[in-house]
């Protein structure tokens, strides 16, 4: 059996992204983190769906669905930041900072 | 030790190796190569675990289509050259590292959890549901009758998606 090897390499991919979203300064580096997360917990859905049917497959279709729209509003916003700022280092978007 | 065993680790190493390099690499550009190869090494888990058709999609919508939007939209800002590391300092890095670590003991812990057994299926019933109405038609099927509210849904997601996109990278707001 599958699961559990593969609830493993989920869990270590899923650290991997919030690792990389808690270390990196670069907004689109940030944003392909979030991507890689998103894509641990489909690994998750798949690896379960063999166990307790199709449904976890079909919420994998729905995980992205929303990727992909969240890829295109995110990008725009950036490219909005971008135009705006000159920069994509986070450490120089600090608006909301008090 | 199984083949399926073998193959599969072989992915997963790959999968995590290639990860580890993504979020690593100073160049944008070299991240999202490196995130490809990752989607990819998925994919070939999700074959392995009876979900072809979503293996399928994976590489045509995540590597495929999301993945080239990352590149098209770097190459567009032109920030696609190497910076100076844009890690966080000594203390950001240490309470990252420290935080994701307490969440991969956390995940790692949910491993021993076994789903219930009065909701398991016979083992293989994924691949045999495969076998008998087609691949794609395993997960169509549900997904036009069961799951077809959620599914409509998604098209309104979608659209919403596009038009925000569209008024958010216009020129004049």
């Amino acid at each position: 059996m599958l699961l559990a090897p593969a609830l493993g390499v989920s869990a270590v991919l899923f650290t991997l992204g919030v690792a990389g979203v808690l270390l990196r300064r670069n907004a689109i580096v940030i944003f392909m983190c979030v991507e890689l997360m998103l894509n641990a917990v489909n690994l998750t859905f798949v690896a379960l769906a063999q166990q307790l049917g199709v449904g976890g497959q079909i919420f994998v279709f729905f995980v992205m669905a929303v990727a992909a729209a969240e890829a295109a509003v995110g990008l725009a916003i950036l490219l909005a930041i971008y135009r705006h700022r000159q920069t994509l280092n986070l450490q120089n978007i600090n608006l909301l900072k008090g | 030790m199984t083949p399926t065993l073998i193959v599969f680790w072989a992915f997963a190493v790959l999968a995590i190796g290639s990860a580890l390099l993504c979020i690593t690499r100073r160049n944008p550009v070299a991240s999202a190569l490196w995130l490809v190869v990752t989607l990819f090494a998925l994919a070939a888990l999700f074959v392995l675990l009876d979900a072809q058709f979503i293996a399928v999609l994976q590489v045509l919508v995540y590597a495929g289509a999301i993945m080239v939007l990352f590149l098209f939209v770097i190459m567009l800002l032109n920030v696609g050259r190497a910076t100076r590391s844009d890690m966080k300092g000594p203390l950001g890095l240490g309470v990252g590292v420290l935080l994701a670590g307490l969440m991969m003991v956390q995940l790692l812990a949910l491993r021993f959890g076994a789903p219930p057994p009065q909701l398991t299926l016979a083992p293989n019933a994924m691949a045999r549901a495969a076998a008998e109405q087609g691949m794609v038609a395993a997960v169509a099927r549900p997904l036009f009758t069961t799951y077809l509210v959620p599914f409509e849904i998604t098209s309104i997601l979608l659209l919403a998606g596009l038009v925000g996109a569209v008024v958010l990278a216009k020129r004049r707001l």
